[in-house]
């Protein structure tokens, strides 16, 4: 307790901070196309293999394409991908776990039972098999992630619905007339929605870790569009001659993942000190 | 107790009828012909004439769930079917695979605990000081990386660089490190923080204060929160084995060892859909069986749930 203590002044300094970074790789991804020094895509005999110079910032990879230029396209796969899986598992989520909480039943067994049950598979061994299956592309990635993505929101939009349902507003509400659509959107929504946004925030970095594990093994984003996995695994055989060409797209990562996970504490931690007081 | 145990094991078998049913309406959608699938990985010439007369082999004109109930009367008995590719029991394949694969996880699992417990222990003792930041830092650096990443930075800078281990894994010291390093660290980063914020709640109970006003001695009343952290560190660990067989695909691919992961890995690349089926199955009965023993295990931990599942 001696150095920072954690107020809430603090804590809001230090999510700005990261939002802001965070919002920086967003841009960034969003004007790649105008950042870029080469064009991603055009290959040249002649440039093969060539270490980082003035023409090629992080040198070029075995078809001498520019990697500095696949590095920020490469950002468009890896960000947006990522927080468009978020954004979908969180609605679906959320959909399912407060009708499964509000109207409970056989719609509530049928919905929880589900989740169960993608939960008996371990993440990453049904994405694999999924992506595997349905072949490479960004969207397979995405839907074999997102299977299981979903059961974290559901399971926890129903917990705290059965929480509040029994609450004298949420009567109050219901007796004044408010039909169940008015409730479960305007009154519990609203009060739910705190706990759900922090496992969103905390989910960014995993997803994004996930997809990026897919196209890795070369069944998420292929080659030739540019992606940070894609790029690693493409470009590890060549390590000793070109180290250059898996460690930009390695740095990418960690820094992106850093930052969004990161992002994802501060949520946190802002949300815990808002429950105290 | 025991009717406990049996209202989960019911439950683990509706669970695991779900996942069998999924599993194999997974391969049921696969895009193309499971029998031109079969021809094509054994590099058969198709024809019209041949297709038919496989699907018929195959039992493939039957309805759905006639051919579920058959598979998963199959996979019951330990007949999970033959690789396309080889025409060998895939039963047997996994069972072969499943050795390295243990040996991968168990190390790698060993090697995360290890480093992990004495750490928070340490760092929920000694909060907000210099050990305390850098351990946070590292745990939540090591909670970032992608294991694939781990994996090619340390084969660049212990291989390619320096020369110390080798690049494809075998089953010396030496060459289990590096995959092991790769598949425990993210591992460990999660364990360290979770762990970590399981100890700070226990010291700040008032039981720990209690006992330490009275002067009891500090071991002692360490002893009582490790006893009480039990059952959240068992479940932490009980999930990450899922991590662990999902890391283990690219570990074992990179290294190339020939545990589950690889096997799963190569039968995607040659569309051997019965292996990629067993392997999704065995991983996932695995890893239900394991978290419903650890579930079982609260019980012993905790003697107030043995009572109370006891009167329901």
């Amino acid at each position: 307790m001696k150095k920072h203590v954690k107020t809430r002044t603090y804590l809001r300094r230090r999510l700005a901070v990261f939002l802001m970074l965070a919002g920086i790789l967003v841009v960034i991804s969003i004007i790649a196309p105008l950042l870029c020094p080469n064009d991603p895509y055009s290959t040249s005999a002649a440039d093969m293999n060539r270490a980082p110079c003035a023409q090629f910032p992080f040198g070029t990879d075995r078809y001498g394409r520019c990697i500095c230029s696949r590095v920020l396209m490469g950002s468009r796969a890896s960000i947006y991908s990522a927080v468009a899986l978020v954004a979908l598992t969180f609605i679906a989520g959320t959909v399912l776990g407060v009708l499964a909480g509000w109207y409970g039943g056989f719609l509530d067994s049928l919905i929880m039972r589900l989740a169960d049950v993608m939960l008996a598979f371990p993440q990453m061994v049904l994405a694999i098999a999924v992506a595997g299956i349905l072949g490479g592309g960004l969207g397979n990635a995405m839907l074999a992630m997102g299977i299981t993505g979903w059961t974290l929101y559901a399971r926890l939009a129903r917990a705290q619905v059965l929480a509040l349902k029994e609450e004298p507003y949420v009567h109050a509400a219901r007796l004044s007339g408010c039909s169940a659509w008015a409730i479960m959107t305007k009154t519990l929504l609203p009060n739910i929605l705190g706990p759900l946004l922090v496992t969103a925030a905390t989910q960014i970095g995993v997803m994004m870790i996930g997809i990026a594990g897919l196209s890795f093994l070369g069944i998420g984003v292929t080659e030739p569009q540019a992606e940070w996995g894609s790029m690693i695994n493409t470009s590890r055989a060549y390590l000793q001659l070109a180290p250059w060409a898996v460690l930009a797209p390695a740095v990418a990562t960690i820094i992106t993942v850093m930052i969004f996970n990161y992002l994802g504490d501060c949520v946190r931690d802002m949300l815990d000190v808002g429950v105290e007081q | 107790m025991a009717k406990y145990i049996v209202k989960r094991l019911i439950h683990l078998i509706g669970i695991m009828i779900a996942v069998s049913f999924l599993t194999f309406l997974l391969m049921y959608l696969s895009p193309g012909d499971a029998a031109a699938k079969k021809l094509n990985a054994q590099g058969v010439a198709v024809s019209e004439e041949i297709i038919e007369k496989t699907r018929e082999s195959m039992g493939l004109n039957r309805p759905f769930l006639v051919q579920y109930g058959d598979w998963a009367l199959h996979a019951l008995q330990g007949d999970l079917g033959e690789s396309y590719k080889d025409g060998f029991p895939v039963a047997g394949k996994l069972v072969k695979g499943l050795r390295y694969t243990a040996i991968l996880a168990l190390t790698s699992m060993a090697l995360a605990l290890v480093v992990a417990l004495p750490l928070s222990i340490l760092t929920a003792l000694k909060k907000d000081t210099l050990l305390d930041d850098i351990t946070r830092l590292f745990s939540f650096i090591g909670n970032s990386l992608p294991n694939f990443l781990i994996s090619v930075l340390l084969m660049y800078f212990l291989c390619v660089r320096a020369h110390l281990l080798p690049l494809v894994a075998n089953e010396s010291i030496k060459g289990l490190l590096m995959p092991c390093l790769a598949l425990s660290i993210p591992i460990c980063g999660r364990f360290i923080r979770q762990f970590r914020a399981e100890f700070l709640e226990q010291l700040g109970k008032p039981y720990v204060s209690g006992a330490m006003l009275r002067g009891v001695k500090r071991r002692y009343v360490l002893k009582n929160v490790l006893h009480n952290s039990s059952i959240s560190i068992l479940t932490i660990v009980g999930l990450s084995i899922g991590t662990l067989f999902g890391g283990s695909v690219v570990i074992e691919t990179i290294f190339r060892w020939p545990g589950l992961g690889k096997l799963a890995m190569d039968a995607i690349t040659n569309r051997d859909y019965p292996v990629i089926q067993g392997f999704v199955l065995f991983t996932s009965t695995v890893y239900v069986v394991i978290n419903l023993l650890i579930d079982i295990c609260y019980s012993w931990v905790d003697p107030r749930l043995r009572k109370k599942e006891g009167d329901s």
